[in-house]
């Protein structure tokens, strides 16, 4: 390096310019994550011509060559699919047995969810403070819609059923399952011996063992233990069990969580004179729940999927109606493919759902962009 | 000790600890340590690192629980007692080598909290208060944003503000401009010079020694969980005493 070189300095620093055009827009993208190189092309190729293979013939099945109407299989006679039965059946599917009078029930809670939950989820909506105060007291408004009282015709839990018991179990489930999720976490990390022996315990105890021998302890070996005058509703011992379930995991996803918050910010809020309760709530928590949103996600989603498991108390979820439907002697071997695919896209609308705003939620708390 | 004793002024101390004594299981950190703190005192503890000095000024509002001695801080007596501890905590602010502002609350919000939970402050009047240390610390601009968006000279700052709104009596500095980089060293010793000036009592462990023979009364040297030497900052540094103060000093002085 000569001298001259070495000591370089600029009078003016370099203006800004415009990146080259062939790194942006439409044509920039496609040439980088498309045809960005050897194995990416053949990448690229390859799942064109899986697209093509595959998606014109689903189409084809489900819709293109489908039967619409029709009361019974033996009218399906298109080769696609069967939807005949989606006409008389849709009903079970999402409300199992419920009185079809009181139908209009199961719609109104529905309907009274999504203000419930917007509430919860969103920020800066109007009557914020009041609005929250409804989500809290909208357990118990779907309770009395659902169950009955107060005037309305007593329904029992037997006649649960299709997607709407599933949405039920899972929302309650989910409901509860954070809460008590991080009051294990805590009490896991506790200083104080016996809440640590419980919650350790308690956990151990729950992952250890399958949720569907969790099921059957509640269904058949609990009423052992109770006196018999006392009786818990079956759907109600079920709920219990999934939540229990499922909090298991959420307290490790959120200790998770809770490790990775430096020692500093507790001796930071200790420090300024707040005590155990207000450092968690306002310092630990917020920080620790937000990293840990993929994990509670992920627990919440696999929550919502177990709670198909209550075929096992003879209840029939919008699964045990499709299979109800694939055992009919009117609808036998025509339908066992379209029922199962409904019952899926009922899940995964939901699921997925629960996945998009997770993310949105995740960028929302970035504090570091922005 | 074999330390000159720095005349400590006739008032009650603010701050008296009294034949301290810690461990870390079997490791011996503290020995024996004797340490009035007067009213309006400003002191700066030096010393290698693993000599005690963070750990002493942590037991002052019990981020560190110590096994022997008494610590009697602003007439509370510092004990298992919780509400001695917080009552302490509220009296004493703590600035951390590592800023440890929340990364999850505006810079406003970081201010505001203890004043809101702890002191029961009504909102308006804490955020008007954040304001005005924040103010004083240089960087009202940037109340709304949060702490991941400053530098560090900034975030260290905001830490100082945070402390002072809880308007405590003793400010203790826990290595504050190690964290730093160098050129942001100075705009966080300036507003602690400030603060020295409105008469704070400050207890500051740092390697800073410029700022020590610039603000401090009194200076002590720890070694080995132990005040091996304390004096006003003139003779401390112009005539040590013992020779592991001198090799320290010849050690952080020599560049």
């Amino acid at each position: 390096m000569s001298d001259q070189a070495f000591h370089r300095s600029q009078a003016e620093l370099l203006p800004e310019r415009p990146p080259p055009t062939s790194t942006v827009g439409v044509i920039g993208w496609i040439r980088a994550n498309l045809f960005g190189g050897a194995l990416n092309t053949v990448l690229t190729l390859l799942s064109i011509l899986l697209l093509y293979w595959s998606v014109p013939p689903l189409l084809d099945w489900a819709f293109f060559s489908a039967d619409f109407t029709g009361a019974s299989g033996s009218e399906c006679t298109a080769e696609g699919a069967c939807w005949a039965w989606l006409d008389q059946r849709i009903d079970q599917f999402l409300y199992g047995f419920y009185p079809q009078e009181s139908y209009w029930r199961v719609n109104l809670a529905i309907i009274l969810l999504f203000p419930a939950l917007a509430f919860v989820l969103f920020d800066g909506l109007p009557y914020a403070r009041y609005g929250r105060w409804y989500s809290l007291l909208y357990p118990v408004i779907a309770a009395i819609l659902l169950v009955g009282g107060f005037g309305l015709e007593g329904v029992t839990t037997d006649k649960f059923g299709g997607f709407m018991l599933n949405l039920v179990a899972g929302l309650a489930g989910i409901v509860l399952s954070l809460p008590i999720g991080v009051m294990l976490a805590l009490g896991r990390r506790s200083k104080l011996p016996i809440v640590r022996y419980l919650s350790v315990g308690f956990i151990e105890f729950i992952r250890g063992v399958p949720l569907i021998t969790l099921l059957f302890v509640a269904i058949v070996i609990l009423q052992l233990f109770l006196p018999p005058e006392v009786s818990l509703d079956q759907l109600v011992r079920v709920m219990i069990m999934i939540t229990l379930f499922a909090s298991a995991y959420m307290a490790e996803v959120i200790r998770g969580g809770l490790q990775a918050i430096p020692k500093g910010q507790f001796e930071a809020a200790q420090a300024m004179g707040l005590g155990y309760w207000q450092s968690m709530r306002l310092i630990i928590l917020p920080q620790a729940l937000k990293i840990s949103i993929p994990g509670i996600v992920n627990t919440f989603i696999g929550l919502f999927k177990d709670t198909t498991l209550v075929i096992i108390i003879g209840l029939f979820d919008i699964l045990g109606q499709a299979r109800l439907l694939q055992t009919n002697p009117e609808w036998i071997g025509k339908v066992d493919h379209e029922t199962f695919l409904l019952a899926a896209l009922f899940f995964f609308v939901i699921c997925f759902s629960i996945s998009r705003y997770s993310i949105r939620l995740e960028r929302r708390l970035d504090t570091n962009k922005r | 000790m074999s330390a000159t004793e720095a005349q400590a002024p006739a008032t009650a101390p603010t701050i008296e600890i009294e034949g301290l004594n810690k461990w870390y299981g079997a490791f011996h950190v503290l020995r024996d340590i004797n340490l009035n703190v007067a009213e309006r005192e400003r002191i700066v503890i030096c010393g290698p690192s693993g000599s005690g000095k963070s750990t002493l000024i942590r037991c002052i509002n019990r981020l560190e629980e110590h096994q022997e001695g008494r610590i009697v801080v602003d007439g509370t007596r510092l004990t298992n007692d919780l509400k001695n501890i917080d009552a302490v905590r509220r009296e004493v602010g703590m600035v951390f080598q590592s800023f440890n502002l929340f990364p999850h609350l505006t810079v406003l919000e970081n201010c505001t909290l203890a004043p809101i939970w702890v002191r029961k402050t009504p909102k308006a009047e804490a955020e008007a208060v954040a304001m005005e240390y924040l103010e004083r610390v240089k960087i009202p601009e940037q109340a709304d944003k949060y702490p991941g968006q400053l530098s560090g000279g900034q975030q260290q700052r905001v830490a100082i503000a945070r402390s002072l709104c809880m308007k405590p009596k003793i400010m203790l500095f826990d290595e504050p401009t190690s964290a730093l980089d160098p050129e942001m060293i100075k705009e966080v010793l300036d507003v602690m010079v400030d603060l020295a000036d409105t008469g704070m009592t400050m207890l500051v462990v740092t390697h800073e020694m410029g700022f020590a023979a610039q603000v401090a009364d009194r200076v002590i040297f720890m070694d080995e969980g132990q005040i091996v030497e304390q004096n006003n900052p003139d003779d401390f540094f112009n005539n040590p005493q013992s020779d592991r103060t001198k090799l320290f000093l010849s050690q952080i002085l020599s560049h």
